[in-house]
């Protein structure tokens, strides 16, 4: 194994908040994660940097149960997930963002926050007012409300796949680069929209991006994978101001 | 290449030699089960590489029946018999089953599995409508064929059935060989490229609109061919005979022999011939009530079928053939690997 | 004219039903990408349960009632134990078993009821309403019109209004995101299984008191019709059933009265040939092409 940078932690009593131990996950053939072990602390949030095909995304997909890890597991605040289908993740405070526009096209905006927010709140008034807060939060959608999907902008879809699963209040939100296809000015407004959420909320997040800076930018920690597995783990801002570390793992 | 017509030569004779040990009921059956076997390859074929669903075989087949029957019925009455009667109608056969599948082609190549499937499924039920419509289709009757004789040399060892049934195995013959060449060769990777992707396979330089015209053509010809032997056989075409569930068992023997395997045709098209024969057979030599008879007759060979068909595509999607063949394979396999190094250490 | 405005008359009752059945083969297609090609013979069977039940209590809502949840149970077992084993790589699978399916049904149905065709009484009576010395329609057809569209709008408001109509929709279209959203997709395709079957089931009932009798085969042509008009509509669009519907059963009796039964199949064969080849994406559909 190349040299790890650890973050030297104090040993908490509580389990940490996602707990990835000892996972391995593979489509066929070789492992796409390796004997991955991260534990992430509640509240932090956290950069999951690397290259293409480094298995961010499939870290987060084995996460949120949309793929089955071949040996390992997954735990949310000290449960493990193993048997957990991905629908009752959600119900546990779980939810993903995924890759690419995620939004349903042929729902209307005002329909796809109320789908992210059915199971949550049982009551018809309830939800409403979880939507409204949510137009409230990202005002352009509330503009946008009755438009079809796919009659969005990619930031406004992207807008909308975050309040869709912000309406749900989870604990833990994992992102799948959220900033792909979007204008450096989308990308930094989302960015602190996510970073005030966190703060405000408590909420744990997971960050996989190829945009490193603003990745790194809203960030507490930086983890880099590299085929598979962790080669750097150390906090965010170690990682944004050392360029020899940048350069060695990141590539600029 | 050279393998295939070896096998197709060995197969034909072992056939013509095997009608001397049959009485004529068992050459009429397997004459039968040529002139299936024709279409069931044909359409196991299409489905099976390239998955064009076509529930309309029948159609074809009945193309094939009516377009020999049509040729050689004037061809009779003037006085023409023997090979070149036989030639004629094949020759009519060939033109109406081949103009039929050119224009269900051109279709197909528009349309993707569901609605092709639909449009064959319009086509099969609308047939006997058709046919009663035109006069010159005979109406609901149909068309008689002529009968076809056995040549004066052979008359004093060979019967009319054990003749038909080596006319049926010839023409079988002669329509699978270029299949099984078709499936070997270029023309059946490309057909295979379009089922998987068709994208994949334009970027290729594969046109898949042009490989399944083609592919469907070829398979509709093979159909006609199977009308025309059926037609000999039985000396007449009528569209009651070439309806939905004729079409279906069609589709049945090519599932359940295995898609797109020519082993697997030959299989399912003796099992839709036979098995329907031996449990009929075995309900008539029941002890039940004839009312209950009645209505086992026809409906449990069915009932059989669909359940067949539906443990194959769940549990076998390679169809009989193909589960007895990868069975082989696997145990090959399994030898290859033992000797080999292992593939890669699989960490779990 | 006073033909044309009885065929014309007669053809929107049918139509309906047509119309109906293609709207259940919307509903299949929506949930789980499949044309259930074995939806008649299911809704037959549960026509068969549908008369015994009349039969037994003399009842003919009893019987409606029984054809409708006969119908749901029969979507539940068929998706559930059969079509999710089914591999869905291709859609290829999918439709054999289901032409499969149709086999052991029908025999089935032969095996227990016999082949010959049951007179079916309708439950209002089948003598036209005559109007200003116009017959126009018979009772029965009324009551058809009021179920059908009474069902027609049941479903808009079901899929337009409810939140089991949105989570059925999204896991329809988007079914991976539906299920990191908590959706729970694989029970959102049984229950559109079990309204299809339903509805399919209705629009047999209601169909085969207009025709020869009950048999196994009562459905087959219904369902050449209907696929015509979910072709002809699009689908993916439950207006394009409802209007499709209208089109094909006004087509069928105006054929069927003016030139004689034998060539109303020809005529939706000619029809569906014309709508695949020249607009092969359905008359009221914009996106989805047939063709890869």
């Amino acid at each position: 194994m190349t040299e790890v940078v650890t973050e030297n932690q104090p040993r908490r009593t509580s389990p940490p908040m996602l707990s990835f131990q000892s996972l391995t996950v593979a489509y066929t053939g070789s492992p796409v994660i390796d004997e991955l072990n991260l534990d992430i602390q509640d509240g932090a949030v956290v950069a999951l940097l690397g290259a293409n095909g480094a298995g961010k995304s499939t870290l987060l997909r084995t996460a949120s149960g949309l793929l089955a890890p071949r040996a390992g597991r997954v735990q949310l605040d000290g449960q493990d997930l193993t048997s957990v289908a991905v629908e009752n993740r959600v119900r546990l405070g779980l939810a993903q963002v995924p890759e690419g526009r995620s939004v349903v096209t042929e729902l209307s905006v005002d329909e796809n926050l109320h789908l992210g927010g059915l199971w949550r709140y049982r009551d018809r008034s309830d939800r409403n007012a979880a939507v409204d807060q949510m137009y409230e939060m990202f005002e352009p959608l509330w503009r946008r409300r009755m438009s079809l999907g796919h009659e969005l902008s990619g930031g406004e879809r992207q807008m909308l796949s975050l309040a869709r699963a912000l309406i749900s209040e989870p604990r833990v939100l994992l992102l799948d680069e959220p900033s792909l296809g979007l204008a450096p000015r989308v990308v930094a407004q989302l960015m602190t929209l996510l970073r005030e959420t966190a703060d405000r909320t408590g909420l744990t997040v997971l960050l996989a991006e190829q945009n490193v800076t603003s990745a790194l930018s809203i960030a507490d920690r930086g983890v880099v994978l590299g085929l598979g597995e962790i080669v750097v783990d150390a906090p965010a801002a170690d990682l944004a101001a050392d360029p020899a570390l940048r350069q060695a793992y990141l590539g600029f | 290449m050279k393998n295939i017509f070896l096998r197709a030569a060995l197969i034909t004779v072992l056939l013509l030699a095997l009608t001397f040990l049959f009485d004529s009921f068992r050459n009429y059956q397997l004459a039968v089960i040529a002139a299936t076997f024709c279409t069931v390859a044909g359409l196991s074929l299409l489905i099976g590489l390239t998955g064009q669903l076509s529930l309309g075989h029948a159609v074809l087949m009945a193309s094939g029946g009516y377009g020999y029957a049509l040729s050689a019925g004037p061809a009779a009455d003037a006085g023409v018999d023997g090979s070149a009667l036989v030639l004629i109608g094949i020759l009519g056969a060939i033109m109406l089953s081949g103009a039929v599948g050119t224009l269900l082609g051109l279709a197909s190549a528009r349309l993707r599995g569901p609605y092709l499937a639909g449009l064959t499924l319009a086509l099969v039920i609308a047939l006997p409508a058709f046919a009663s419509q035109l006069r010159i289709l005979g109406g609901e009757q149909g068309l008689s064929a002529p009968y076809v004789a056995v040549p004066e040399l052979l008359q004093s060892f060979i019967a009319p059935e054990q003749w038909h049934a080596w006319i049926a195995v010839l023409i079988a013959a002669l329509t699978v060989t270029p299949l099984a060449v078709m499936r070997a060769g270029r023309a059946g990777l490309r057909m295979r490229a379009v089922h998987g992707d068709e994208t994949a396979a334009r970027l290729s330089g594969v046109v898949p609109g042009r490989v399944k015209v083609g592919a469907f053509i070829a398979s509709s010809l093979a159909a006609g061919m199977g009308g025309a032997a059926l037609c000999i056989i039985t000396q007449s075409v009528t569209p009651g005979g070439y309806d939905l569930a004729f079409s279906l068992l069609l589709l049945v023997a090519a599932v359940v022999g295995g898609l797109g395997s020519i082993s697997g045709a030959a299989v399912g098209s003796a099992l839709i011939v036979l098995l329907p024969w031996l449990i009929d057979t075995a309900i008539s030599a029941a002890d039940i009530s004839s009312a209950l008879q009645h209505r086992l007759s026809g409906n449990l060979t069915l009932l059989i079928f669909g359940i067949l068909v539906i443990v194959v595509t769940i549990m076998w999607p390679g169809g009989l053939a193909g589960a007895v063949q990868s069975r082989f394979v696997r145990r090959r396999r399994r030898r290859t690997r033992t000797a080999d190094k292992p593939e890669h250490a699989t960490t779990s | 004219m006073e033909t044309f405005v009885f065929l014309f008359a007669t053809g929107v009752s049918r139509g309906l039903v047509i119309a109906l059945f293609a709207l259940s083969l919307v509903i299949i297609w929506r949930a789980a990408r499949i044309i259930n090609f074995a939806q008649a013979a299911m809704a037959i069977v549960a026509v068969f349960v549908a008369f015994t039940v009349v039969g037994l209590t003399g009842s003919y809502w009893a019987g409606l009632i029984a054809a409708l949840a006969t119908g749901a149970l029969l979507g539940a077992i068929i998706e559930r134990g059969l079509i999710r084993r089914v591999p869905h790589v291709t859609p290829l699978p999918g439709m054999i078993v289901a032409i499969g399916l149709v086999m052991v049904l029908q025999a089935g149905l032969g095996i227990l009821f016999g082949p010959e065709h049951r007179p079916v009484q309708a439950p209002f009576s089948e003598s036209p309403f005559v109007v200003a010395g116009i017959p126009v329609l018979s009772p029965y057809d009324l009551f058809v019109l009021v179920v059908a569209l009474a069902v027609l709008v049941g479903l808009g408001l079901l899929f337009n209004r409810s939140t089991l109509g949105l989570q059925l929709r999204a896991s329809a279209v988007a079914p991976e995101v539906s299920r990191l959203l908590g959706v729970r997709v694989p029970r959102m395709v049984t229950i559109g299984w079990m309204l299809s079957a339903s509805v399919a089931a209705l629009a047999a009932l209601l169909l085969v008191p207009t025709e020869l009798g009950l048999s196994a085969h009562s459905a087959d042509i219904l369902f050449v019709q209907a696929f015509t008009v979910a072709v002809l509509g699009g689908l993916d669009s439950p207006i394009g059933a409802l209007l499709g519907g209208l089109i094909v059963g006004v087509l069928i009796t105006m054929v069927t009265g003016y030139l004689g039964a034998g060539y109303a199949p020809l005529a939706v064969l000619a029809l569906l040939t014309a709508v695949l080849l020249i607009r092969p994406g359905g008359i009221f559909a914009l996106k989805e092409a047939r063709t890869a």
